[in-house]
């Protein structure tokens, strides 16, 4: 929805670590690095990248070697690996060969920086998307397949650690969402 | 603060949170049905995940050849210092909620303290734990409602789970030496400021759960001083049975 406001004024909306994270990428020396992983994705929900989901925070090129910091999803996330992996192949394939991948807790990851058009993607993929809200703040939580509300929560553990399990009352399909946290 | 004890209490968290999640790993395709299954084995990771990042951080303060690895399966049952009240076996369905639901309301203000901590890498891992630790207390203290207020066998194999968890609970809040100085350096959490409120939350989802308060009349401790149950090293020899057998193994 276009409302006139000026984009800069819609940065301020998104959380600061997540505006700054952006703006690391905006002012890389290094652009060509950033874009060479925008091909890492999630493993697990391979249609949004690290970028996209806000794992991937900084890539750095410091005499030849490329330091890449990534920050985890949640603690225990077995995908975390697979994500590290993937960032030293895809640098390789891009012809860099010296990879370093360096783990930052700090800030703590959140939903909130997983970006608009990668929300869209989850709910394309059949995941109802996290939203904007903060953990425990109560967000309209749609089917991913028909877009009704009309959904019950089964469980709040699903088939990983990030996603909670609903069902639909309107189409009966059972559905993934993306806890915020 | 020398380094050395911040190292230590690391330990220490690593320890709680590895046994913690080992024995929720345990449910795995034991659950009472597929999503409760699911839950137990997602909360295990959590915890397995933290005892991770308490352990590098140890490891790097160390400085030495030690990994995250060596302090999870290197180490003998003396060694380890987590809580006793992690490392007691499974048991049923109750004692396993009630243990998780009593470890859960405490985990969370432990979690909340733990982030204003004034070291950097102890703050930034609470920070993370934290947002988990409510979708755990969620969970844990719908199950404390729904088994104490349903059906007589449900709510008398938890009061009992209560019962014997009771005098386990007491050590959470003590302090040894170690403790009170790394928390008087606002490094450590202060766990004894935390008792009243914990008996308070835990008061009111008994009375709820139509659970009576133990009487508290019996303690047992001593997990952080390496004095344990029987049941960590039977739990031990089943973690740590590929690197006994096969040491320095990977795949
Ligand atoms: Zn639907």
């Amino acid at each position: 929805m276009n409302t006139g406001v000026r984009s800069t004024d819609r940065i301020a909306l998104l959380p600061v670590e997540e505006h700054q994270r952006r703006q690391r990428r905006a002012d890389s020396t290094c652009p060509q690095l950033w874009d060479a992983l925008d091909s890492v994705k999630d493993p697990e929900i391979p249609v949004i990248s690290i970028w996209e989901l806000g794992v991937l925070q900084d890539v750095e090129l410091r005499e030849g070697a490329v330091i890449v910091t990534i920050t985890p999803t949640y603690s225990g996330c077995p995908a975390m690996g697979v994500m590290a992996e993937d960032v030293v192949i895809a640098l390789r394939e891009a012809g860099y060969s010296n990879t370093e991948v360096v783990t930052r807790l700090a800030p703590a990851w959140s939903t909130s920086w997983i970006m608009d058009e990668a929300q869209e993607a989850l709910r394309e993929y059949g995941i109802a998307p996290p939203g904007r809200s903060c953990a425990g703040e109560h967000a309209e939580i749609c089917c991913p397949q028909c877009g009704s509300s009309n959904v019950h929560s089964v469980s709040e553990f699903g088939s990983t650690a990030c996603k909670a399990l609903y069902k639909c009352d309107d189409c009966s399909e059972p559905f993934d969402r993306f806890k915020p946290i | 603060m020398s380094k050395e004890m911040i190292k230590q209490y690391a330990i220490r968290l690593g320890d709680d949170a590895v046994v913690q999640g080992h024995r929720l790993s345990e449910w795995c395709s034991n659950g009472p049905f597929l999503e409760e299954d699911l839950a137990l084995t997602n909360v295990a990771l959590d915890f397995i995940g933290r005892a991770r990042m308490f352990y590098s951080y140890a490891a790097e303060i160390d400085g030495g050849d030690f990994t995250e690895d060596s302090y999870a399966y290197q180490r003998d049952c003396r060694e380890f210092t987590n809580l006793l009240i992690h490392e007691l076996p499974t048991g049923d369905f109750a004692f396993s909620m009630a243990r998780q639901y009593l470890m859960d309301e405490f985990g969370l203000a432990f979690m909340e303290c733990l982030e204003s901590s004034s070291d950097e890498t102890l703050s930034a891992i609470a920070a993370k734990a934290v947002k988990e630790s409510r979708y755990h207390l969620r969970r844990s203290r719908d199950w404390m409602l729904r088994l104490g207020d349903g059906t007589e066998e449900s709510h008398n194999r938890l009061q009992k789970a209560v019962d014997d968890l009771w005098g386990y609970t007491a050590e959470i809040f003590e302090l040894d030496e170690l403790e009170q100085g790394l928390a008087n350096e606002g490094i450590a959490v202060d766990t004894t400021a935390l008792k009243s409120n914990w008996e308070t939350a835990v008061a009111a989802v008994l009375g709820e759960a139509t659970i009576d308060v133990p009487q508290g009349d019996w303690s047992i401790r001593g997990g952080r001083q390496g004095m344990h149950t029987e049941h960590l090293g039977h739990m031990l020899s089943n973690l740590q049975f590929m690197q006994r057998a096969y040491p320095g193994q990977e795949w």
